[in-house]
């Protein structure tokens, strides 16, 4: 055995749905180009921003909750491996049967085996980010096991053979009409009469998974919370399929990531006001299903819980990025972004899309894997998703130490700079010192030239070609401030404030 | 008072006016302008795209230039470059493991404001017409830049100022709080996203039958002017010192098809 | 090394900074300080927000107030501790009873139109009625199978806020939190009531 006691362990990054197969510049290019995308999500997002600020704004202690929230996040993370041991022997004792998984696959391996031990082969889920992280569904299907999602928006992304692209309605790309096309062409036995009417879709979805509800034995969920001193989950859900497949079936398989601790039954208090709110804009979701362990004669007799590694450890080992382990997958921040708004979710690749996914999909994988050192790149830095978040991840300041461990990572290892790394490191040296950024500006005069008697240069080379992709550059003044201070202030007798317009003819 | 000026890089080689009014501002206020000549940029490009190594020695050459007890606060027309010597600057000290360099940062930091905070809170400017003599008969709409927002928190700070410029007429623009789409080298990293949200920006500008659009940096308005160009529309876009710098006297210039309000000021 | 060693030593060395839990701050509201006027108003307005149908009444009133709303259920299941009074007036002939040690099964359950339960403590601030599993509420699948689900709340049991109700909450309880009739958002993010769970509540809030 290679192990060294004491000596810290690499990190392990995680595997699975986590990862960008083109970057995310080319990939959004192609959602960009998509009109009825870009329609979709730009009215649901902006719907839920609107229903978000308002529940917000109905709490005098929203901030307050907030702060909490944090702090709460915060303790789990500082005391994860007593927390688990706490939830473990408490979940355990009630007749819960607790397996650790530390990738992706061991994870599918898992369920895949207490599935095979009930004999069925067929089982309903719950919408769960962290089955849909692992990949299960499509190993399940390998294996000779059909997984129903039950979710709507699940269900349709699984007819339609797509992948969702938002957390929390991954459908949300898809507007009414796609929806109901989908469901004629897919749902067997669907009226042909069906409208697009949302309320009549609903009703369709419930008519095709009444049966497999009523006669599943197997459910597979995943978990929004896990308390640590009573052993207790939850799940959080709007339509009754969570409810349907946490109470009826005889076995329950959840999948859980091992960041979604709670400490202590008070602070559900907590989460239960910031996750509602700030997910669908609700003052409270229709249902939230509550279970510790086993309890005889009501739900599910068999009982497990697999607790899921998958690059989490490698996440908590990085001081500055640990933090976006907080999420509780509300997708608040998608909601708001500038950036998802425009490209939808599957520009990311991963399974979490979105400001949270640009910072969580890397730190689960590492930076180097695949594309998703694109994705901390896929941001404006604008800061709406710091505002909105309810736990207070202040991705903005994570999507930045993310950018620099891609530049540092990257540094030495290639044989020609880039660009932009020849170029940072110019700009570097001449905005270093005032005295050679003035000799630079000197040379003011010469862009005057360039851009010509339009005064605008509407064409760069290499990466500025992005800039002038869309936009022209004015013509640069005649002389800097730093110049025109310097003349204006040699003497002291020159005190005489600049009226404004003296520069008008330079800077037209 | 005496207040250093941090004209900020961009400003100062591309729009030197707006340096100019805001020096005269502060002068018609009776206080001192004095220019660090060893400025020279905050870094915050270097930073916000993960050059953090490159970063160090242009926030060691701002804290430099700033540390001098020759003045009283420093003021930049820029929320994002103050925001920057705020926040960035004393973190990228720290990952360089530059202690020193990190206690001198924020103390530049903590006396660094933005120009609209230095007028609200510090200078107690409420009625910019009756205070500064500003007079700026346009119609103009106005686009609060993220920092200046979410990282400074100014608030209506820069708004209820325009509002109180003698003769103009403000109108509001819808989706305010987006983002204009720059974000530094994100407006060339990730062109076409960028440029989607620089299109609804200037199509909500548009959308406002203003003859400008102003803001309190000048980095989000080269992005939404250089936009509205490449369009080919007649709406500019101005930093907003240099309308609190106009007045009846020496007004500000402004280029392109600007029609002037008479009658429907909103004061 | 077993996966759960292995797991729980990735995460100790990956907290090798040694970070320290931050005091949680806790100043965020812990009671509404609203009288039982208000909670009733208010609760009422939020359940009929969701679209659950709310009715206040005299606690003499319930069984009448019952006998209405199951006047259309060709038959309606009770959990066996539901109390016999509040169901006077209505004929046995439709009405099953359910325990745990006397199970219906799923099948009889989906043929069965209602279900009327009691709850364990409401939240008026979000509109939700939580319940327990207690045996007037009984297990958690007669309130879920039936499409048509009659509530009784006593005012009693009517909290403010959630802090409130949570803590008269035996959280290792199997629970229910129902918050208006089963919805989604999923198309377009537009609500629509009535998906899987019941898709008609009525609340009958007793005082």
């Amino acid at each position: 055995m290679s192990t060294f006691l004491g000596m810290p362990s690499l990190p392990v990054f995680g595997s699975g749905n986590l990862h960008a197969t083109e970057s995310f510049a080319k990939a959004a290019r192609h959602e960009l180009g998509n009109g009825q995308l870009r329609a979709n999500l730009g009215h649901a997002t902006h719907t839920i921003r609107d229903k978000r600020l308002k529940v917000v704004s109905e709490l005098p202690d929203w901030e307050q909750l907030r702060d909490a929230g944090s702090a709460i996040k915060e303790s789990v993370m500082a005391r994860l491996p007593e927390l688990l041991e706490q939830f473990e022997e408490k979940f355990t004792a009630r007749g819960g049967v607790i397996h650790w998984a530390r990738d992706a696959d061991e994870a599918n391996d898992i369920v895949t085996r207490l599935i095979r031990e009930t004999g069925e082969t067929e089982v309903v889920k719950v919408k769960s980010m962290a089955t849909q992280e692992i990949g299960l569904n499509e190993y399940l299907e390998e294996q000779g096991i059909s997984a129903f999602e039950t979710d709507l928006a699940e269900l349709i992304v699984q007819l339609d053979h797509d992948k969702p692209s938002h957390i929390l309605v991954p459908a949300i790309h898809k507007n009414r009409t796609e929806i109901r096309d989908i469901f004629l062409r897919e749902m067997p036995g669907a009226d042909p009469a069906l409208t697009d009417d949302p309320a009549m879709l609903a009703m369709a979805a419930r008519a095709h998974l009444r049966r497999k509800f009523l006669n599943a034995k197997v459910a597979v969920s995943g978990a929004n919370f896990a308390l640590a001193d009573s052993g207790t989950l939850a799940v959080v859900e709007s339509e009754g399929n969570g409810r349907m497949c946490l109470t009826l079936p005889d076995t329950l398989i959840t999948v859980m990531g091992v960041e979604k601790l709670l400490p202590t039954w008070q602070d559900l208090e907590v989460f239960m006001q910031l996750l509602p709110r700030s997910s669908t804009g609700e003052r409270m979701n229709p249902y939230t299903s509550l279970w510790t362990g086993v309890t005889e004669g009501d739900g599910p007799q068999n009982v497990h819980l697999v607790l899921l590694d998958n690059g989490r450890s490698a996440a908590l080992a990085d001081e500055m990025g640990r933090s976006a382990l907080h999420c509780i997958r509300c997708s608040a921040c998608m909601n708001v972004c500038p950036v998802y708004e425009r490209t939808g979710g599957h520009a990311y690749g991963s399974t979490y899309p979105g400001p949270i996914g640009a910072i969580l999909s890397p730190l689960l994988t590492g930076i180097q894997s695949e594309e998703n050192s694109s994705l901390p790149y896929a941001s404006s830095l604008c800061g709406a998703c710091f505002d909105a978040c309810p736990v207070k991840i202040n991705i903005p300041d994570i999507l930045v130490h993310l950018r620099s461990v891609d530049v540092d990572s990257k540094r030495g290892m290639k044989k020609v700079p880039s660009q932009m790394d020849a170029g940072m490191k110019a700009a570097s040296w001449a905005l270093s010192s005032g005295k050679r950024l003035g000799l630079i500006e000197k040379g003011l005069p010469i862009g005057r030239l360039a851009a010509g008697p339009d005064k605008k240069i509407t064409k760069l080379p290499g990466i500025a070609a992005g800039w002038t992709q869309s936009r022209d550059i004015p013509a640069p003044p005649a002389q800097s401030f730093r110049s025109w201070w310097a003349k204006e202030h040699r003497s002291p007798d020159v005190k005489e404030a600049p009226a404004p317009t003296q520069q008008k003819e330079d800077q037209a | 008072m005496r207040i250093a000026l941090f004209a900020t890089c961009i400003v100062d080689a591309m729009y030197p006016r707006t340096a100019q009014a805001t020096v005269s501002i502060l002068e018609r206020l009776g206080h001192e302008v004095v220019f660090p000549p060893a400025q020279a940029c905050c870094g915050q490009m270097h930073v916000n795209s993960g050059y953090l190594k490159e970063a160090l020695p242009v926030v060691a050459n701002h804290v430099e230039a700033f540390s001098s007890d020759d003045y009283d606060v420093a003021v930049a027309p820029s929320g994002s470059c103050v925001a920057s010597v705020k926040h960035q600057h004393p973190m990228v000290a720290r990952s360089c493991g530059d202690t020193a360099l990190e206690a001198r940062a924020a103390a530049v930091g903590s006396r660094t404001y933005e120009l609209s905070e230095l007028l609200v809170d510090v200078l107690g400017v409420t009625d910019a017409g009756a205070q500064l003599g500003s007079y700026f008969p346009h119609r103009v709409t106005y686009h609060p830049s993220c920092h200046g927002m979410r990282l400074l928190r100014l608030g209506d700070r820069q708004s209820r100022l325009l509002r109180s410029v003698t003769g103009i007429d403000l109108a509001e623009l819808p989706e305010a709080d987006q983002c204009c789409g720059f974000g530094g080298t994100f407006s060339m990293k990730n062109a076409d996203v960028s440029s989607a949200m620089l299109a609804d920006k200037t199509a909500s500008i548009a959308a406002t039958g203003a003859a400008l659009c102003t803001g309190g940096d000048a980095s989000c308005l080269m992005h939404i002017g250089g936009g509205l160009s490449r369009q080919g529309s007649a709406v500019t876009t101005l930093h907003l010192a240099e309308i609190l710098a106009s007045t009846v006297d020496s007004p500000a210039s402004v280029v392109g098809d600007v029609r002037v309000t008479t009658g429907k000021a909103t004061r | 090394m077993s996966a759960r060693e292995d797991i729980l030593g990735r995460i100790r060395s990956a907290l090798r900074d040694a970070p320290v839990a931050p005091p949680i701050p806790r100043d965020y509201r812990a009671a509404s300080g609203l009288g039982e006027e208000a909670l009733i108003e208010m609760l009422v307005d939020r359940l009929v927000d969701y679209k659950a149908q709310v009715s206040v009444v005299e606690a003499a009133e319930v069984p009448e107030r019952i006998a209405e709303l199951l006047a259309d259920a060709r038959s309606y299941v009770v959990p066996a501790g539901f109390d016999a009074g509040w169901l006077a007036g209505l004929d046995g002939g439709r009405r099953h009873v359910d325990s745990i040690s006397a199970p219906l099964s799923l099948a009889e359950l989906d043929s069965i139109d209602a279900v009327v339960t009691g709850s364990a403590v409401a939240v008026a601030e979000t509109g939700t009625i939580i319940l327990d599993a207690s045996p007037d509420q009984g297990r958690r699948a007669i309130s879920l199978v039936p499409d048509h689900h009659i509530c009784v709340v006593n005012v009693a049991d009517i909290a403010g806020i959630l802090p409130e109700a949570l803590r008269r909450i035996d959280g290792t309880r199997p629970l229910t939190m129902i918050s208006g009739p089963s919805a989604t958002s999923d198309i377009e993010l537009e609500r629509v009531e009535g998906v899987h769970g019941p898709r008609r509540l009525d609340v009958l809030i007793a005082r």
